[in-house]
């Protein structure tokens, strides 16, 4: 692992140590560690099969690590249930769309507030999530499924905000959208983010992941590779040999 | 010209999308040739309109200078052209021998026979009683390259055989491949483990967003910065940086 970077004093909100999961037939992630720092974003790229979305998984409690610890604020969440992870306010949006496709788009981000068992609350944050949106306001009685892919991943970013989380998990928000529409997505990353919400985010789009993001982490084969600001890493030439192949400084 | 498969200027879209856009790769005779590419830039597309199972919109598929364009996949692989698929496609409550005896022509003990030797080729034969719901991920990638091998084909498409596969097996695999290719067997491969690609493919074509952005030797394409660009992705906002 190579150390690049600055802005590692800014606190951690979640601390990775050694973390190594898998599925049944062998360790994905082999002893990763990395920090997210609070009230950044920080972006996780590297090549398919690097294990990004192992690690989401593991985070977010789909997954049980074999080893390692994955630290909230100091509290070890390897081993809890993936309602007992949301409950601490580790909140993911999922790669595929997720919407109730014949609810109505208020409805959907309400759902995300269902856990709160408030209905003044949730009526808050909903006008809270609106304010961060004001797109989605104009789409509440509409249906979600007849939104655009680029609509629905914004709705989906609302429906996650509800819960105000400590940690947003963002997998591959850029999954299937055309150019034109991930600029969109980006900007309302980058919105979430402004509004105060620190966010851990996987992308395939290398580039754009990282230039949005003040942390940048290559993974590779399951390991932290490189690590520092997003500039940094997007610049280190060492990428290339992590995405194309070949030991990296051989290439 | 001596092409033995070549796609040109092919043309597929999904409801306005273009999955392959002009796309036109060569895989010469006797060759292992690698199509690599990011997630969506059109790789596994291309393999279904070489192999009849998506319609090109637009352009041509020739197999030995002879246009196959949009035949129909058992034709396809009549003609010489046999495929694996990304996520394997076994009958997981048949034997792994009754697998390989599915789509048998021939007479029985023949077939047999000949199915024996391929699962042996392939170092699977001491399974071949088993159900083949009960092999691990990498070995039902073997036995679909078995299935594939029995019908001798002259050009064999691979997609992603190197994925969530072991590190031996994968060794294996690469093994297998290179000694098939010693005789005569020509390849192209879908992959994204680049060590498996680089180290075994004599060339390397690199689609993104549907097009060829580059094509060549392993060495050449590592180092080919258009590749690197496609591998990170668009940059969105350069203007808007600080």
């Amino acid at each position: 692992m190579t150390e690049t970077g600055a802005g590692d004093q800014a606190r951690s909100v979640l601390k990775i140590t050694d973390l190594v999961a898998g599925y049944g037939g062998g360790d994905v992630l082999r002893g990763v560690s990395l920090d997210v720092a609070e009230g950044g974003i920080t972006c996780v790229v590297g090549p398919n099969g690097a294990g990004k979305s192992t690690l989401m998984a593991s985070i977010s409690g789909l997954l049980r690590p074999r080893l390692g610890s994955i630290e909230l604020d100091g509290r070890n969440l390897a081993g809890m249930s993936p309602r007992q992870v949301l409950r601490l306010g580790v909140v993911q949006v999922q790669q595929n769309h997720s919407l109730f496709r014949d609810m109505t788009v208020r409805e959907n981000v309400e759902l995300g507030g269902y856990i709160l068992g408030d209905r003044a609350l949730t009526a808050r944050r909903v006008r809270a999530v609106y304010e961060v949106f004001p797109d989605i306001a104009g789409w509440a009685g509409k249906k979600a499924g007849s939104l655009s892919g680029g609509q629905q991943r914004l709705v989906e970013f609302g429906r996650a905000l509800m819960l105000e989380p400590r940690l947003l998990l963002l997998d591959e928000p850029s999954m299937g959208l055309a150019p034109k529409i991930l600029r969109t997505v980006f900007a309302a990353i980058r919105q979430m983010n402004a509004a105060g919400t620190t966010i851990l985010l996987v992308e395939q789009n290398a580039r754009a992941g990282l230039r949005l993001s003040s942390h940048g982490v290559v993974m590779e084969s399951g390991r932290v590779r490189l690590s520092g600001t997003g500039r940094e890493v997007l610049e280190n030439p060492e990428i290339g040999a992590l995405y194309l192949g070949g030991a990296v400084g051989a290439g | 010209m001596t092409a033995l498969l070549r796609t040109e200027g092919i043309r597929k879209a999904y409801g306005g999308v273009h999955a392959l856009d002009t796309c036109t790769v060569e895989v010469e005779e006797g060759t292992v040739a690698g199509l690599i590419g990011p997630n969506g830039s059109g790789k596994t597309t291309l393999f279904n309109v070489i192999t009849g199972y998506a319609k090109a919109d637009a352009g041509h598929v020739y197999l030995a200078g002879q246009q196959i364009t949009n035949v129909s996949p058992d034709r396809v692989f009549a003609l010489g052209i046999g495929r694996t698929f990304q996520l394997t496609r076994i009958f997981a409550s048949l034997t792994v021998l009754e697998n390989m005896l599915v789509a048998s022509p021939n007479g029985r003990a023949a077939a047999r026979r000949r199915a024996m030797e391929q699962l042996d080729f392939l170092g699977i034969a001491g399974h071949h009683a088993e159900l083949a719901g009960t092999l691990s991920y990498g070995q039902r990638k073997l036995l679909e390259l078995a299935y594939v091998l029995v019908a001798d084909p002259a050009v064999i498409l691979l997609d992603e055989p190197a994925g969530g596969v072991n590190l031996s097996l994968v060794n294996h695999i690469a093994d297998r491949i290179r000694e098939l290719n010693a005789a005569g067997k020509t390849f192209l491969i879908v992959e994204h483990n680049m060590e498996f690609v680089m180290g075994l493919c004599d060339r390397v074509t690199v689609l993104d967003s549907g097009t060829v952005v580059a094509s060549g030797p392993p060495d050449i394409i590592r180092t080919d910065r258009r590749v690197l660009n496609a591998y990170l992705g668009e940059d969105l906002d350069p203007a808007e940086d600080e």
